[in-house]
């Protein structure tokens, strides 16, 4: 009804040439790659790990920069209007298990966990904090807006910078985790509208919700941090990766058999690289083949194979290039299969060097205890691992209950940071940094007793529980391995998010599991008995009371008796007994 | 017996006592607990501002150079003039027309000025000796004979706040007959009653207004403006435009210049396989690609999607999309309702923004030289999407007859005098916003006693009305930029107190919970004490009586 048409726009505008118009534009700013990583897990299960890395020469915090072209627009004004340094958000769905499914390449813990790094020129990071959250779960479809200070804390040694900073003042950083937090399709779609290619083209083709949620582990990413531009580092580039990591059940989706391809796993294949891209690969980790002589096969044969060692481990990836004229000469589109010579079950399940679990454990509806169990299976070298914990604050923990054993002794952490709760304002903030000697077990107890929360605290099925967001375990890991100090730009994924110190460790951050503890539930009828108890309880003392004060007592005349006399004494003159 | 009397005496007593102590303590605590905190609030005001006779003053100033008028009516000068004229929208709503003018001579200066060789330099000359005030015209009337003004061409209008025009000669008043046409001068510079009708549109009818009254944004405080090129096909399609330099050489300029009317800003981004919602028609004739108008309704929302909402502001949201069609559908060519092939291949959307089709040429056809490389010719687009910024704030032409020349506004795309019409309309716009948003909240208030009014709620309140009201005053006093600036503050005072989160709080306090609570505290009490003094009351009553009985 509104809609009209300027046919002609009657005005002429004479448009002088604007100043510095001139002179062909320079090269792109920006520049995409995008990558898929697939690897077979120990127990048979497949990992499959989208990353889309776009890398913008700009510098987002000067004023009136406001042109976007692969960078999304979104996050770019969150960035420029929030001063943030860096931002990582992650919403997972699953639990990543570490003991047979191998160290992870990037592991997030169940639900949503945000954490921000703030410019040092950000005056008021928690209204600056509070105020982004929103802003991301208004554009993530994500119950983000329910971080607030009883569940962020400030850690001061677990989560550093990954990017390029010269501020590590902790103040400025600000970390929370929704353990409840659901992840499904309306998050990943947001999610996929911010990639350039959209899911048009390229790798992202392959993501289709129906088969991404119908997995055991589901965790997207946004990993925003400035790097250096140039190896000389004079100015700083942004970058966004966008990270996707699901994990397919092989047995149930290829009936029994442990041979996967992309079309059985995400009903689709890749056809293309987006056209953005500059980089487009898909690797597939085939190291079994070279260890135990061509137990697998690959098809369509890859065009190059690629080593690296990743985590302490070399590994072999076979690289199909989508840029690659060559790869869509024989078919049109590619689909990348994977097939088991002969079956084999007795893959060896090397466990990780470093694993961990967490329990809660204790009876009863007042006292509790929280125990981990940290793992360092590595045959000879100790390594120290900082352990963060973040506990609401209705379970009051108390910390001179706080227990490390290793081999039955006890194990002195040397920095502990501990910032007890507030009741309504902040949790519980535990930090510690645990030597872990060669191949042991180290146990971490402590007692925490539940608090009565108010009728309106508990969420809408308080009998299902509240979740205690994981621990976080940041440590750098002595491979096994020599290894070599590697290009980490070439090498695939998240080799190059974490700092490598050095070629003889690397870095791992695990999350254990999420917790789930029951409090002290009331009835939730409960008003409404108090309602009617009190009124009973006022009508008696208070009736009674008020009758003694009014009513004047006097001693009755004895009468001819009521209806009950007559009754009775018709009763009596029937048995011949004497009326009364 | 009389220990009895006595007895019943004191139960008595003690029955209203209690009854008393119900009424006297009882009560007032109850409802000092349970009362929610109103602040006062000036509601005579709201009221009074309820109902809106505008009276818009225009100073103008008509100067006659030497020779322009005949002795003898040249001798009456200098004299002043005051021209009302009311209309009434509706029974709440008028507006007064009030033009202030005065007549002189001019000065030696002037005279000098308006003695250069061409109209445009003496426009410019005439600046410096005017004083810079927004809303305030000059009209300079010339000898019929004066060679400053082209052949054929009457009146000039030039890009600041003045006008020159010829006097018109003939028998008869000449004064009357200048006066008569430097109204229609005025008109044209400041408003009409149907462009300030135009800005009420919310308190009038809308049959009485036209289409082109709902293109317009709304008045904010601020807009996001959004370039956005839309490339559904990259693949065959590498688009470059330098938007930065564009913005920077023309948005730029127009915006700085309305930058007293709102807050702005500029982004840009590239959006990669966004298609429009409706696949166009393939026409033989042409061996183009067609779009009818009366698809184009449906093209804009599939788009929309992948816009993306600004995240980090408010304001409303421009936006303005270039769109490179794929290489199939390519020429694409926009077709208005009559058939014919619209010239700039553009349309607009009210309050929305404005989409441009842009083609590219195809030199080569060959497959292996894709993607073919483009470069946006950024001053054809910014001439498109100037034009159709310019209509969406409503800066749009008045119709003028023949012999007035406009003179073009120049690189910042905005004259003196079309940004005092802005301001006029947006002054209007603003205090009608405000009467309804301060009638509405006190509406709500009166109507729902829950809602807490808090002091500072209150403090914006009586702030927006006094705003408003200094507004009104600056109008009908001819200052029109501070009426505009106590318009703005007064709508940010409205909306502060409209959406004020505290007046929520209690909102949500249902009748059947509130009786829920006090039926079981109040009335164990209340019944006991109510049915004795029914008994007292009745026993008062019968001892009335008995003593006739006795008789």
């Amino acid at each position: 009804m509104a809609w009209a048409v300027a046919a002609v726009l009657g005005l002429l505008l004479l448009l002088g040439s604007p100043g510095g118009c001139g002179g062909s534009p320079g090269p792109p700013r920006d520049s995409l790659r995008e990558e898929l990583l697939l690897s077979p897990l120990p127990s048979g299960d497949i990992a499959a790990t989208f990353q889309f890395r776009a890398r913008w020469d700009s510098e987002l915090h000067r004023e009136g920069v406001s042109h976007y072209r692969l960078f999304p627009k979104a996050l770019g004004q969150l960035i420029s209007k929030y001063l943030v340094r860096e931002l990582h958000l992650s919403l997972t769905q699953g639990f990543w298990r570490t003991r047979t499914w191998g160290q992870p390449y990037l592991q997030a813990p169940a639900g949503a966990e945000l954490w921000v790094w703030f410019q040092d020129s950000v005056t008021d990071v928690d209204k600056a904090w509070k105020e982004l959250s929103n802003i991301l779960s208004g554009i993530f479809c994500a119950s983000l807006n329910f971080i607030d200070s009883t569940n962020t804390v400030t850690p001061t040694a677990s989560f550093k910078p990954l990017g390029l900073a010269n501020v590590t003042d902790h103040h400025l950083l600000r970390y929370a985790v929704l353990p409840r937090e659901i992840v499904c399709t309306e998050n990943l779609t947001p999610w996929k509208k911010l990639l350039p290619c959209s899911s048009k083209a390229g790798l992202a083709v392959l993501l289709k919700a129906e088969r991404l949620f119908h997995t055991s582990y589901h965790s997207q990413a946004v990993h925003i941090r400035p790097i250096c531009r140039d190896a000389s580092c004079l100015s700083v580039s942004w970058e966004l990766r966008q990270t996707l990591t699901v994990v397919f059940d092989t047995f149930s989706i290829g009936q029994g058999k442990r041979d996967w391809s992309l079309f059985k796993m995400f009903s689709r294949t890749v056809t293309e690289a987006c056209p953005l891209a500059s980089e487009s690969k898909i690797y597939v980790d085939i190291s079994s083949k070279t260890q135990e002589n061509e137990l697998l096969e690959v098809t369509p044969p890859p065009l190059s194979v690629h080593e690296a060692s990743v985590q302490g481990d070399r590994r072999t990836y076979a690289v199909y290039d989508l840029l690659s004229p060559l790869l869509f000469n024989v078919s049109r589109s590619l689909n990348v299969q994977l097939k088991w010579k002969r079956p084999q079950d007795s893959l060896d399940l090397s466990t990780p060097v470093l694993h961990a679990q967490r329990y809660v454990s204790g009876y009863g509806l007042q006292t509790g205890e929280i125990s981990t169990l940290i793992y360092n299976t590595h045959p000879y070298r100790a390594f120290p691992v900082i352990l963060l914990e973040t506990v609401p604050w209705y379970l009051r923990l108390y910390v001179h209950t706080l227990v490390i054993t290793t081999k039955g002794k006890e194990n002195k952490p040397s920095y502990i940071h501990y910032q007890p709760a507030q009741d309504r304002r902040r949790p519980h903030l535990l930090e510690m940094l645990i030597q872990l000697p060669a191949n042991s077990v180290t146990k971490i107890t402590i007692q925490f007793e539940r608090a009565l929360l108010k009728w309106t605290e508990y969420t809408p099925d308080p009998n299902h529980g509240f979740y205690v967001s994981p621990s976080v375990l940041s440590a750098l890991v002595p491979s096994v391995l020599a290894m070599k100090a590697e290009d980490a730009e070439k090498s695939p994924l998240f080799t190059s998010l974490f700092p490598s110190a050095d070629g003889s460790s690397y870095f791992v951050r695990l999350y254990t599991e999420p917790l789930l503890v029951n409090l002290p539930t009331p009835d939730f009828s409960m008003p409404y008995n108090v309602i009617c108890l009190t009124c009973t309880v006022v009508a008696v003392c208070y009736g009674s009371f008020y009758n003694l004060l009014t009513r004047t007592f006097h001693v009755e005349e004895p009468s001819r008796g009521g209806l009950a006399k007559r009754l009775a004494n018709i009763i009596r003159k029937v048995r011949g007994v004497p009326p009364l | 017996m009389a220990a009895d009397e006595a007895e019943k005496a004191r139960g008595k007593r003690a029955a209203l006592a209690f009854a008393a102590v119900a009424l006297v303590l009882g009560l007032p605590l109850w409802w000092k607990t349970t009362e929610t905190y109103r602040a006062s609030l000036p509601y005579a005001g709201i009221s009074a501002l309820g109902s809106l006779r505008f009276q818009l003053t225009v100073p103008v100033s008509v100067v006659f150079a030497k020779g322009a008028l005949p002795g003898a009516q040249q001798r009456r000068l200098p004299f002043a003039d005051t021209q009302e004229k009311e209309s009434l929208l509706n029974p709440k709503t008028s507006i007064t027309s009030r033009y202030e003018t005065t007549y002189r001579s001019a000065t030696v200066t002037e005279q000098a000025a308006l003695a250069t060789a061409a109209v445009q330099e003496a426009d410019a000359a005439l600046l410096l000796l005017q004083e810079d005030s927004l809303g305030a015209l000059t009209v300079y009337v010339i000898p019929e004979i004066s060679p400053l003004l082209p052949q054929g061409v009457g009146v000039y209008v030039g890009k600041h706040r003045s006008a020159v025009m010829r006097c018109p000669q003939g028998p008869g008043d000449v004064l009357a007959a200048v006066s008569a046409r430097v109204q229609q001068i005025v008109q044209a510079m400041s408003f009409t009653t149907d462009s300030i009708t135009a800005a009420l549109s919310d308190r009038v009818p809308m049959d009485q207004l036209g289409t082109d009254t709902r293109r317009p944004f709304k008045s904010s405080l601020g807009y996001e403006i959004t370039f956005s090129l839309l490339n559904p096909d990259p693949k065959s399609h590498d688009v470059h435009w330098d938007i930065e330099a564009a913005v920077s050489g023309y948005v730029q300029p127009f915006l700085d210049k309305l930058g007293l009317v709102a807050n702005f800003s500029v982004d840009s981004q590239i959006l990669y396989y966004a298609v429009l919602g409706v696949s166009p028609r393939f026409d033989k004739a042409s061996s183009s690609f067609i779009l009818s108008a009366l698809s184009l309704p449906h093209v804009i929302n599939p788009v929309e999607a992948r816009l993306g909402s600004s995240a980090t502001s408010l304001y409303p949201v421009l936006n303005f999309l270039l769109y490179v069609p794929e290489r199939v559908h390519s020429p694409l060519y926009i077709q208005d309702k009559d058939g014919a092939a619209v010239g700039t291949n553009a349309f607009h959307s009210p309050r929305w923004g404005g989409i441009m089709v842009y083609n590219v040429d195809h030199p080569a056809p060959d497959k292996a030289l894709l993607p073919l490389r483009v470069d946006v010719d950024m001053v054809r687009v910014m001439e498109v999407f100037l034009a159709q910024l310019r209509l969406l704030f409503g800066i749009s032409q008045v119709p003028l007859p023949e012999e007035f020349l406009l003179e073009s506004p120049g690189n910042k795309g905005l004259t003196d005098w079309e940004l005092d019409r802005l301001l006029w309309t947006r002054t209007v716009e603003n205090i009608a916003t405000v009467s309804t948003t301060l009638t509405s909240l006190a509406q709500l208030l009166d109507k729902i006693g829950n809602i807490v009014i808090k002091d500072d709620v209150a403090s914006e309140v009586y702030h927006a009305v006094a705003s408003a009201q200094t507004a009104m005053l600056e109008l009908a006093s001819g200052h029109l930029g501070s009426a505009f600036q106590a318009s703005k503050e007064a709508v940010i005072s409205s909306e502060r107190a409209f959406f004020d989160p505290s007046l929520l709080h209690l909102l949500y306090f249902p009748d059947d919970q509130k009786f829920a609570i006090y039926i079981p505290l109040f009335l164990p009490m209340a019944v006991p004490i109510l049915l004795s003094l029914v008994k007292i009351l009745r026993e008062a009553k019968q001892s009335k009586k008995e003593p006739t009985k006795t008789d």
